[in-house]
């Protein structure tokens, strides 16, 4: 989860995020690059006592500063389309959970074989027990196996939401008649937190969305409690 | 074929990847297998066969339809109100 004073990304839990990461990494340094040689070039042209009138072009460097850019680019783009790629393979879910937004709270349904559902609303700051972190904790949390590759179906009830969970490098829009579809792998059993992302009134700031991957057999225990508690 | 068709509905895990709908927006695929499942039963129940069959376009459809849709569709069935053909 976001920590105070954070500077980059969260840690990833998922391959993809992973990716994303690195890709970030890359795409940063050789942004960095180039903007330390343009101001070094800056500085250098403005505090130099020494002037050239006579230079009218010059063929070689005009043919390096168009290729090398292009060479820049083609390194960007390769490992940007690999991963869009990634994101787009044809995955074959263990499990599909439902998540539905509301004003101002999501719900989760898995229904692959019972029909379980349950509300996920904030927990209030006054009630927050020590250690739990404000604005981000709920009820009820959306459990999901670790390592297994889930679908979830994003809508939403009245208006539009997003669901997102930036560990897991998830976001889709939680749009009211449509069903959009996204998958992730928890590649490690954690608590990951994510916060709506699509303004949806007063408490929009409100309904967050916190995932805890556990073993597979600690889900099966779980979901047999939540169908019992129902 | 019919026993093939009970193995995969007994193995099912959840709704498998369907080449009709690839795209991030699988409403149509939540009211195509509804549609179906009506449709199997509505088929086959006429000729006066075991409508077992059908049960693999029910599975698929529970585990993509949100529940507050399938009980208005439901509902709309009963009424005679609802949009698609069956």
């Amino acid at each position: 989860m976001a920590h105070p004073t954070q500077l980059g990304f969260q840690d990833a839990a998922s391959p993809v995020m992973e990716e994303l990461l690195h890709f970030h990494d890359h795409a940063l340094m050789i942004v960095l690059l180039i903007s330390t040689l343009v101001l070094y070039i800056i500085t250098a042209m403005v505090s130099t006592k020494l002037t050239n009138k006579y230079i009218l072009d010059s063929q070689e460097i005009e043919i390096v500063w168009t290729i090398l850019p292009a060479v820049i680019l083609v390194l960007i783009a390769l490992p940007s389309l690999r991963i869009l790629y990634l994101m787009d393979e044809i995955n074959d879910p263990h499990l599909t959970i439902k998540a539905m937004g509301h004003q101002w709270y999501w719900s989760y349904e898995y229904t692959d074989y019972e029909n379980l559902g349950f509300d996920s609303y904030m927990v209030p700051t006054q009630d927050l027990a020590p250690g739990q972190f404000r604005l981000l904790e709920t009820d009820h949390r959306m459990i999901v196996p670790m390592e297994s590759p889930v679908r979830v179906l994003v809508s939403a009830e009245d208006v539009l939401h997003s669901w997102a969970v930036p560990s897991l490098g998830v976001k889709m829009d939680a749009v009211p008649g449509r069903l959009n579809q996204t998958a992730f792998i928890a590649s490690r059993p954690g608590v990951f937190y994510g916060q709506c992302s699509e303004i949806c009134g007063a408490n929009h700031s409100f309904m967050p969305i916190v995932v805890e991957a556990v073993p597979l057999e600690h889900f099966e225990n779980w979901s047999s409690l939540m169908l019992e508690d129902a | 074929m019919a026993d093939v068709i009970e193995d995969k509905i007994k193995n099912y895990k959840t709704a498998p990847f369907d080449a009709r709908f690839p795209n991030t927006n699988q409403t149509r695929n939540c009211f195509q297998n509804y549609l179906d499942f009506h449709r199997c039963n509505k088929a086959l129940s006429s000729k006066g066969q075991d409508a077992s069959p059908c049960e693999w376009y029910q599975k698929v459809y529970k585990s993509l339809c949100p529940m507050s849709w399938v009980e208005k569709w439901d509902g709309q069935i009963e009424d005679g109100s609802f949009p698609g053909k069956i």
